[in-house]
């Protein structure tokens, strides 16, 4: 049976497809990260058996932000003759991709993350080497028989013409989202203390950031932010109590993964609305660790 | 033949169209987008860019006033962030 490598931190799209191949017997490695969330090639490299036929490594992770070293990861996978799939949804239009040059043979792309509309995506498919895809319907037998049913004109436009724009802002946008996103980081940091940024600092795209407030309970803290639209954790976990698998993985204490908020900056996000997230944030942190115990034995030295 | 003064009119008339966008965030957006790239192009000397530009421009005009047509149509209530005078 063919088996597969993936991370523990990939999208719960993925997570939850792979989970169904595992009951189809095929054999999953769900490789760990490092505390920073970026997958160690070394663990890969080992991970990798003559058995294995697909690496699937998300490039910007949704919940922190990290970037995964694609072009390593490719260049691996191209050299062990592996197929290589990498969830780039919140990666197509903010970072530079090169298929060619990073060696991925799928890619998977999501039209409402880079402003298209909603209910479009596209998957790119290798042709040298060529990568066999089976159907996900059977049908009319479109696009010599990959793609039955009827493709969505409209929307198609829509994510062509979001990348098209995506394309010639590129530059202009991450410039405008790092200056935003420092911002953000310098004001909240330098007023409040005990402030964890989950993920790697640097290899990390800046519209993206994650941060645990220790001391300070997360949900208390999403509800007083309740003009903000923030999340701790993501959309597809909501439903949950439970801390993010993310943050788990990256080995976050429990007690700051129930304190983390993710913060999302992109093309359209004003200076002001960063400002008054800060404000507030600064604001309520103080107020719910006031209201701290544990906070009060930190203040006069009890506990570390 | 493109003047100084035409290039200011078309600079002026995009942002009195920006103005008129009923959502916070495109409206913001417009606005910035079209002082930073004018500014960007302010030294520009070569013809036939500066027209490729005007053109570029005037597209974008078209744009911005479909837009704004189709979210005052179908437009909300304002932001918090569009109401706040400095209260937490």
């Amino acid at each position: 049976m063919p088996s597969l490598r993936t991370t523990a931190t990939e999208h719960k799209c993925v997570l939850d497809s792979c989970r169904a191949l595992e009951a189809e017997g095929f054999k999953i490695t769900y490789l760990p990260v490092g505390s920073n969330g970026i997958i160690s090639l070394e663990e890969l490299e080992k991970a990798i058996t003559p058995e294995t036929s697909l690496v699937s490594v998300m490039t910007v992770n949704n919940e922190i932000g990290v970037k995964q070293p694609i072009s390593d990861i490719g260049a691996l996978c191209r050299d062990r003759k592996v197929f290589f799939h990498t969830d780039a949804a919140q990666a197509v239009g903010k970072i530079p991709l090169d298929v060619q040059s990073m060696k991925i043979d799928l890619m998977s792309i999501s039209g409402h993350k880079i402003y298209g509309p909603k209910g479009i995506g596209a998957v790119y498919v290798r042709r040298r080497p060529r990568v066999r895809i089976e159907p996900l319907q059977s049908g009319g037998g479109q696009e010599r028989g990959i793609r039955s049913g009827t493709v969505p004109a409209p929307l198609v436009v829509g994510l062509g013409e979001a990348c098209d724009i995506s394309q010639k802002q590129m530059a202009y946008d991450h410039t405008y989202i790092k200056k935003l996103s420092q911002r953000l980081l310098d004001q909240i940091c330098s007023s409040l203390s005990h402030v964890i940024r989950n993920g790697d600092p640097i290899q990390t795209y800046p519209g993206c950031i994650n941060l645990s407030f220790a001391f300070v309970e997360g949900e208390s803290l999403l509800m007083a932010l309740k003009d903000v639209a923030l999340s701790s954790g993501s959309a597809c976990t909501s439903a949950s109590l439970e801390p993010s698998y993310v943050l788990r993985a990256i080995g976050t204490d429990e007690d700051l993964a129930h304190s983390s908020i993710r913060f999302g900056i992109g093309r359209f996000t004003t200076i002001e609305e960063v400002d008054y997230t800060v404000k507030k944030c600064i604001y309520h942190v103080t107020r719910l660790r006031e209201m701290s115990p544990l906070w009060e034995m930190v203040q006069e030295g009890e506990l570390i | 033949m493109t003047s100084k003064s035409q290039i200011l009119k078309l600079y002026k008339t995009l942002l009195r169209e920006s103005q008129k966008f009923p959502s916070y965030n495109y409206r913001k957006y417009s606005l910035r987008m079209i002082h930073d790239a004018f500014q960007e192009n302010k030294n520009m000397t070569d013809r036939v860019l500066i027209s490729a530009q005007i053109q570029e421009a005037t597209r974008n005009l078209d744009i911005i006033k479909r837009q704004v047509v189709l979210g005052q149509m179908y437009s909300t209530e304002k932001l918090i962030i569009e109401n706040v005078f400095d209260k937490v």
